[in-house]
């Protein structure tokens, strides 16, 4: 377990700090840099790089947005293969529900429950 | 400036390139080592700390590999929603940038803060439009590229 | 001449009130402020509502402090950073003074000063109430991003004041005289093409630039002439091309005696990168420190510009760069002219 949290740590790191060397180094805002990463993430699981890399690092190719990208691309995919060309447009959301439905769901009982707060 | 061909004339072209010279000379730089060794730290501790979820969801709560990539998400979203909702989140966005962007947390928070800020607007117009300032196009383009990927598989699946 | 009116009755300015939120008051000029508020949302429920209560404290301790009611000022000229001014409009709404809205972004307490000197120099109004407000919890969410959202700011990037400035300009001589004013120059929208909304120091300055080189040229004067000349929130990367600028142009200002309201305002402990911004950030510094050393004859004559960043988020989504703009005042100490006049 301890290797595997390894892994995870270093490939993580290292696509997080791509994206920082993207914000020091050019213009760009977070949005577009995560915008570039989701679609970059299902691009390259379309062309099945990525998926080696979520073998190898786990958490640590799965965490970053890149993973949410590759989680589209293969949930598109497994529809596709299930119930034919309507799954292109079931497959991406089913397989990332969890992770949109948490954040909305708790973005509005967080905001139920805080108040924004002066720095 | 409405004609849409016109090019500045050459003196105020000069005078534009020389300012912009000034300004990157007398502008400080971030300090890139310093900031990309807190992006890596962060980033990797949070990576590996989904790790750390998932194997303990699979060896202690007897969870599948779907159940435990979801697990891992779910407690990593609603940590941050924690720490956003505490006020604690931005100041680790502002000490790691990507570190802490980058992975899904940045997304709960690009969810969680605007939600939390514009609740004075009200519960429709205000937290419930706002919540995807940010995140909005995210799903948008992530979701429309993924929709096409999916259409090419049908037709030719590789 | 171009933009420069000399003021021939010297209209005085004859009191000053300025109120700060926590973290200036925690600031270096701490000690100047009439009132500083711990508690960021005044009391109130939104950042908006503060934001408009400190509008209206700053006028409404203005007046009082110089022994007058609200009845008795013939005009307000003021505005803030938020769409519409609502800050400036709804503290108008509560003062029933005559009022109006100014939009000159951080600007804004020059532009009011200019006017309202005018107004006053003109014989047009006998008392001119003259004032602005920027907040920081309500500029991030117009301009930025929500206050809990984790974004890393740039190390050009200025913090926004949270606190309101009052002036009070008359031609009655029975209130007590601070400062006279002399001149005002009216700013040029002038812009050198950058278009980074996280270095407003770096489009506002070549504004200044202008306003400063045609005040010199119309006035037949130079820096020497000026025992401090004080920018708004150009921040230290404002102040750097500014001082370049002016040397480039053969007014070079005298380092000793060239102030920045931005640099002034926060002690760089405070972790604020450039600076600090706003229309609070010239409108605090200005009704506290600067007049305390005009009253006590520390400062004869200064000059007073502050400049303003004319973007929105609209304008700066679609690419736009950023128009900059720098009003300025000369504000002479009343025992100089005693002696010379």
């Amino acid at each position: 377990m301890l290797w595997n949290l390894l892994k995870a740590f270093v490939v993580g790191g290292a696509i997080c700090t791509l994206g920082e060397v993207l914000v020091l180094k050019t213009k760009l805002t977070p949005a577009r840099i995560l915008v570039g990463y989701i679609v970059a993430g299902v691009l390259l699981s379309a062309v099945g790089l990525y998926a080696p890399l979520a073998e190898f690092a786990g958490a640590g190719a799965t965490v970053p947005l890149t993973g949410f990208g590759h989680a589209l691309t293969n949930g598109v995919k497994k529809a596709v293969q299930e119930i034919g060309f309507m799954g292109a447009f079931t497959g991406g959301l089913t397989a990332t529900a969890a992770g949109i439905a948490a954040a909305v769901f708790f973005g509005a009982l967080a905001a139920l429950l805080f108040k924004p707060k002066a720095k | 400036m409405f004609d849409k061909n016109a090019k500045p004339s050459p003196q105020r072209q000069r005078q534009l390139d020389r300012y912009k010279q000034l300004v990157e000379r007398l502008s400080p730089n971030s300090d890139m080592g310093k900031g990309l060794f807190r992006a890596y730290w962060v980033g990797g501790a949070i990576c590996a700390f989904g790790q750390f979820l998932q194997e303990a969801g699979k060896m202690w709560l007897g969870m599948n590999n779907t159940a435990a990539s979801t697990f891992c998400s779910t407690v990593l979203v609603l940590l941050t929603a924690l720490l956003t909702g505490i006020g604690v989140w931005d100041k680790i966005g502002q000490y790691a940038g990507a570190g802490a962007f980058v992975p899904i947390t940045g997304f709960a928070n690009a969810m969680v803060s605007p939600a939390i800020e514009f609740r004075r607007e009200g519960l429709v117009l205000g937290l419930g439009a706002k919540l995807f300032t940010i995140a909005g196009p995210v799903l948008v383009w992530g979701i429309s590229t993924s929709v096409v990927v999916g259409i090419i598989y049908a037709i030719w699946p590789w | 001449m171009q933009g420069t009116i000399e003021l021939r009755h010297r209209p005085r300015l004859c009191m000053g009130a300025a109120i700060a939120g926590k973290k200036e008051g925690e600031g270096p000029l701490g000690k100047g402020y009439d009132q500083i508020i711990e508690d960021d949302l005044f009391g109130e429920e939104s950042w908006e509502k503060a934001e408009c209560r400190f509008f209206y404290t700053a006028a409404d301790t203005c007046i009082r402090k110089a022994g007058l009611t609200h009845q008795q000022v013939d005009v307000m000229l003021g505005g803030d950073l938020l769409n519409q001014i609502t800050s400036a409009s709804m503290a108008a709404r509560e003062l029933k003074i005559p009022f109006l809205g100014l939009y000159g972004a951080c600007s804004t307490m020059a532009e009011s000063l200019c006017i309202g000197a005018m107004l006053v120099d003109a014989g047009h109004v006998r008392t001119a109430l003259c004032a602005a407000s920027s907040h920081f919890c309500s500029a991030e969410r117009q301009y930025r991003f929500p206050l809990e959202y984790g974004n890393q700011r740039t190390p050009t990037a200025q913090w926004t004041v949270t606190g309101s400035g009052a002036s009070l300009l008359s031609s009655d001589e029975r209130l007590p005289t601070i400062a006279r004013c002399t001149h005002v120059t009216i700013g040029r929208v002038t812009d050198l093409g950058i278009a980074d909304a996280n270095n407003m120091g770096a489009a506002m300055a070549p504004a200044a630039a202008d306003t400063l080189t045609r005040h010199f040229a119309d006035t037949c004067r130079s820096p020497a002439d000026y025992d401090l000349i004080i920018t708004g929130d150009l921040g230290r990367v404002g102040h750097d091309i500014l001082m370049e600028l002016m040397k480039e142009r053969g007014h070079p200002l005298i380092f000793e005696r060239y102030m920045d309201c931005g640099l002034q305002v926060f002690s760089p402990e405070q972790d604020v990168h450039a600076g600090g911004s706003g229309c609070g950030c010239s409108a605090i510094v200005l009704n506290s420190h600067i007049l305390a050393r005009l009253k006590a004859g520390e400062l004869q004559r200064v000059l007073f510009m502050a400049t303003g960043a004319l973007l929105s988020t609209t304008t700066c989504q679609q690419g736009e760069t950023i128009p900059g703009i720098a009003h300025a005042i000369v504000l002479e100490g009343d025992a100089s002219c005693s002696g010379t006049c």
